[in-house]
């Protein structure tokens, strides 16, 4: 899908959101070590502003109980060699006291589960969302924003909700959203996030050549996309998770008010609080009742 | 001399011998059939039981005439005379019609001696007539009941007012179309029975009409409907409740725009002429009526004032008639002397002073701006010396002659100026009374902004610009987000790949590997990770060459690969290898999965609500509630086991080349269907339990 040029943006200038999943427990125990993944994202980065000099990007972490902006392209101070090891430093700081602060929230968070915790797509997401609506809002003249995710762990459920509704208000602002899932499973979120977006999903096969990945295939401005031919998913995991346990499922109960999924018949609807009364007899169908 | 619009249905009793009418009134009688059917023509009144009149004569026949029920009446008894034949004054007595287990009429007498005696089986009737009654004839309300329509012999009664004729008509019609299935019909419409078929639903006419529309314009529709209403698997009511939104998009599409007057100059009627008895008939319509009226408002205000004070319509009719005529030939003196004699004609063959009115208004309301000159002179519209004269002459006349001589280029004018106009109304033209009393419903408008002021003129105007034209408009639907399915070739085709269990190409044998650490050791591992990345490492290249040219080949071919199995070309599709037949078939089937599955899960719940609740007082309700709720159910079943018979069937009778691509494509639907019969088994093991407690009551 292209964006409709409704909004006056010069062609191939674009603002490019990475948000950078760092959730521990997965890096722990992640085939590519997360230095190395790190360079290659600041290779790809660089690359990016190389692309064009009005290219913007914005990094963003997503931590198991909190997300923050990493680095902004707009506060490059002096341009340069010098200014290049400044911003790295700086870079590398700010992620380390983000770890930090991360790590102290966890350990306040007794809710996490150390198997299976799930890095905050969600909260990335929104965060994401809310600076590429005040780039529409700063002007006329300004960059084709789109969503880059680097995703390594798993999807977690109770996120069901909150992401869908950042993935469809991307849709409405018409951001597309690529994922690259530099993990082991798929990851049904960004599956559908990417196919209604209209932006690109890929799952790495040799995790040591990441950056060409990244620069073959999430490089290009959304301009340029119409002319190339991008991987395609064959599949997609439209399976949603129930309201009420968080459970995946695939055949459930729907609200007829506001459309929420319940794994089990309900009396009551949680999110829009209409009542489900008895299924009345359909009288009219019965058939003649002799006098 | 002048004969009514629609040709009337009259009624021609159809006696024991063949009838011996032309053609065209046995067609009147189809139509009559047909109009009943839909219900249009005769309005019935509502089914509210009345009493009838009462026949207090002894014997078997005293009964009070009376209706029982509603729409789902079991019987009718009413009071009747029977007649042999049109002629026949008739027996009275009561005529039972009685729809139990056996559909049969029975006309007792009021006099037990009477051998008038009938009993008879609906199955021997074939059909029905009756006639129409309307105030100018004095005909009674007959209703015929024919064995069979190229012999005749059949059963008349009269009744003593419509409205009982018409409730026991619509009785046999329901009767008659239960009987014979669908009724046969001459045109190549679709299910003519949706009206007359089982069921007590209440359809109104324009319902019918839509539901029909539709059918005759979505040839798929008809199909599914066909398989499944006539099949008796559904019900009318079942199958039109999920397509409530096409029903209402069709109620919306009927057109707003209103028909104009026809650019023919209808109003200019020509009489034809017989040569050998000396008369000229005029043929009137209500259209023409309604265009005379229209451009002729001096005859319409005649009309209003004379008829029906002074005269009656025909007679108004007859002189307007003879003063077109008069005009039309050169006889000037005639007309003279006519006018002379008899003044309502001489108003005929006036000039229209109406009209003259209205133009000078015109005239004078013309804004100055545009023309400072516009004045009285301008009016070509109805100055004389101008055009030539209708009966050809060329030299001008005298004023003084009260006589209209109308000029071609004046009544083309006005017969344009009506036409731009418009039609005011959507009033039916049923007699010229009533268009008479419309278009002065209409007039009444323009008389109140001919005051209105300069100003207020021109705001007029320009508001007049600014707004929306209707007719132009799309129509207005239910506002709903449309579904934006861009590409629908891309989503169908991944769920195809979903289906048959690929996932993005191949895994490379990645497993999940459970992290066993603690929180604390996984973020120090982490600190650590990023305080290990050195500035300095970044000269490297980052990523080996060998390494890369690997990733560019994967990506390529990931590409092809996807290009490949989603198969842009539809020829080399799954679905286009297959031959044509085979296609459609799998298609129909498909189709027929669909609707039955969709009618398979919503009957669901009743079956579940239902055999849960167990604290309630009327179990044995309750039960058979449950037990009705699956006859519905076992009735798609049985569909849907015949469906899985054909799928398997048409699996093994496959060629063996395309077999495998044959059972890819069933698999998707045994699967659904298999979804749906496990699910109806689990029901049945519950239900099977929970009923066992009710086998002591």
């Amino acid at each position: 899908m292209t964006s409709s040029h409704s909004k006056l943006y010069s062609d191939d200038v674009s603002l490019v959101v990475v948000v950078v999943d760092t959730n521990p427990f997965f890096w722990a125990e992640a085939a590519l070590p997360f230095a190395n993944f790190f360079e290659h994202l600041v290779h790809f980065v660089n690359s990016i502003l190389l692309l064009n000099h009005l290219n913007r990007v914005v990094v963003i972490a997503a931590g198991v109980s909190s997300c923050a902006y990493i680095f902004d392209s707009s506060d490059a101070t002096a341009p340069g060699g010098a200014g290049v090891a400044a911003t790295f430093d700086k870079t590398k700081h700010k992620v380390k006291e983000f770890i930090d602060q991360d790590a102290l929230a966890t350990k306040g968070n007794s809710s996490v589960d150390s198997n299976n915790a799930a890095s905050l797509l969600s909260g990335a997401l929104s965060l994401a969302l809310c600076y590429i609506q005040r780039i529409f809002r700063s002007g006329t003249r300004h960059p084709q924003p789109r969503i880059l995710c680097l995703q390594g762990s798993r999807d977690g459920p109770e996120q069901y909700v909150a992401v869908m509704n950042s993935i469809f208000s991307a849709q409405r602002s018409m951001v597309p959203i690529d994922s690259c899932i530099v993990g082991t499973q798929d990851s049904a979120f960004l599956q559908q996030a990417s196919y209604i977006t209209g932006g690109v999903y890929l799952k790495p096969q040799e995790l040591n050549g990441l950056f060409e990945y990244l620069a073959a295939v999430f490089a290009t401005d959304l301009h340029s996309r119409t002319f190339l031919r991008l991987p395609k998913t064959l599949g997609v995991d439209f399976r949603a998770s129930c309201f009420c346990h968080k459970k995946t499922i695939d055949m459930g109960y729907v609200c007829s008010v506001c459309l929420s999924i319940f794994c089990k018949n309900q009396k009551k609807c949680s999110t829009c609080g209409s009542e489900f009364s008895r299924v009345m007899p359909d009288l009219n169908s019965m058939p003649d009742q002799s006098k | 001399c002048f004969r009514d619009s629609p040709p009337a249905v009259s009624f021609l009793g159809i006696l024991p011998f063949p009838p011996r009418g032309p053609r065209s009134r046995r067609l009147g009688f189809e139509e009559a059939r047909w109009r009943a059917l839909g219900q249009k023509l005769c309005p019935s009144p509502p089914s509210i039981p009345f009493l009838s009149s009462i026949h207090t004569d002894a014997g078997e026949g005293a009964r009070l005439a009376s209706l029982q029920g509603g729409p789902a009446m079991g019987s009718m008894t009413i009071g009747a005379k029977y007649k042999t034949t049109v002629k026949d004054p008739g027996t009275p007595g009561v005529l039972r019609m009685v729809r139990k287990n056996e559909d049969k009429f029975t006309f007792t007498p009021n006099d037990p001696r009477s051998a008038m005696k009938l009993n008879v089986d609906f199955r021997g009737i074939k059909g029905h007539k009756f006639n129409k009654v309307d105030g100018s004839k004095r005909a009674p309300p007959l209703l015929n009941l024919f064995k069979d329509s190229e012999k005749g012999g059949g059963y008349i009664f009269e009744f003593d007012n419509v409205a009982n004729r018409d409730l026991c008509r619509d009785f046999v019609a329901r009767v008659l179309g239960k009987h014979q299935g669908s009724v046969p019909s001459r045109s190549n419409v679709p299910p003519e029975n949706l009206g007359a078929s089982n069921g007590p639903e209440q359809l109104s006419a324009e319902e019918v009409d839509r539901r029909m529309k539709l059918l005759r314009e979505d040839s798929e529709l008809q199909k599914l409907h066909k398989k499944f209403v006539l099949g008796n698997i559904l019900q009318e009511s079942e199958f039109w409740a999920t397509r409530k939104n096409l029903l209402d998009d069709e109620a919306n599409k009927a057109s707003k725009q209103k028909p104009g007057f026809k650019s023919a100059m209808l109003a200019d009627v020509r009489p034809s002429a017989d040569g050998r008895t000396n008369k000229i008939t005029f043929n009137l319509t209500t259209e023409i009526i309604h265009q005379i009226f229209a451009e002729k408002p001096a005859v319409h205000r005649a009309f209003l004032d004379f008829v029906p004070k002074k005269m009656s319509e025909k007679d108004f009719w007859t002189k307007y008639c003879r003063a077109e005529y008069l005009l039309r030939t050169k006889n000037t003196v005639a007309a003279a002397a006519e006018a002379a004699e008899d003044e309502e004609l001489a108003v005929f063959l006036k000039n229209d002073d109406i009209l003259a009115k209205e133009a000078k208004f015109k005239i004078k309301r013309v804004d100055p701006t545009l023309d400072m000159e516009a004045d009285v002179g301008d009016d070509y519209i109805h100055l004389p010396d101008h055009g030539i004269l209708r009966d050809g002459s060329k030299e001008t006349v005298d004023n003084d002659s009260e006589l209209a001589r109308r000029t071609l280029s004046q009544d083309l004018n006005r017969h344009a100026a009506v036409v731009l106009e418009g039609r005011a109304s959507d009033v039916e033209l049923i007699d010229a009374k009533t268009v008479a009393e419309a278009l002065v419903r209409s007039k009444k408008e323009p008389s109140s902004t001919s005051s209105a002021d300069d100003a207020n003129r021109e705001r007029l105007v320009k508001v007049a610009r600014m707004t929306e034209i209707e007719d132009l408009q799309a129509p207005r639907s239910l506002p709903y987000a449309p579904l934006c399915i861009k590409d629908p070739r891309d989503y169908f085709d991944s769920q195809q790949a979903n289906a048959l269990g690929s996932f993005g190409g191949n895994n490379d044998g990645r497993k999940v590997r459970n992290c066993r650490l603690s929180t604390d050791d996984v973020f120090h591992h982490l600190r650590d990770q990023i305080s290990s990345i050195k500035i300095n490492k970044l000269d490297d290249p980052v990523v080996k060459s060998d390494m890369s040219l690997k990733v560019l080949n994967e990506l390529n071919e990931g590409i092809s690969r996807s290009r490949r199995l989603n198969l842009k070309n539809p020829q080399e599709s799954l679905l286009g290898r297959l031959p044509q037949h085979t296609r459609d078939e799998l298609m129909d089937h498909w189709t027929a999965i669909q609707e039955l599955l969709r009618h398979f899960w919503s009957s669901y719940p009743i079956t579940n609500v239902v055999l849960y609740n167990k604290v309630c007082l009327h179990h044995l309700f309750l039960y058979t509630f449950a037990s009705l709720g699956s006859i519905q159910v076992q009735r798609v079943k049985d569909a849907m086991t015949q469906i899985y018979h054909k799928l398997q069937t048409v699996k093994e009778s496959a060629q063996p080349d395309v077999r495998h691509e044959i059972s890819q494509l069933v698999k998707p639907m045994t699967q659904a269907l298999d979804a749906a019969f496990n699910h109806d088994l689990e029901q049945q093991q519950k239900s099977s339990k929970v009923g066992s407690k009710f086998n002591g009551f």
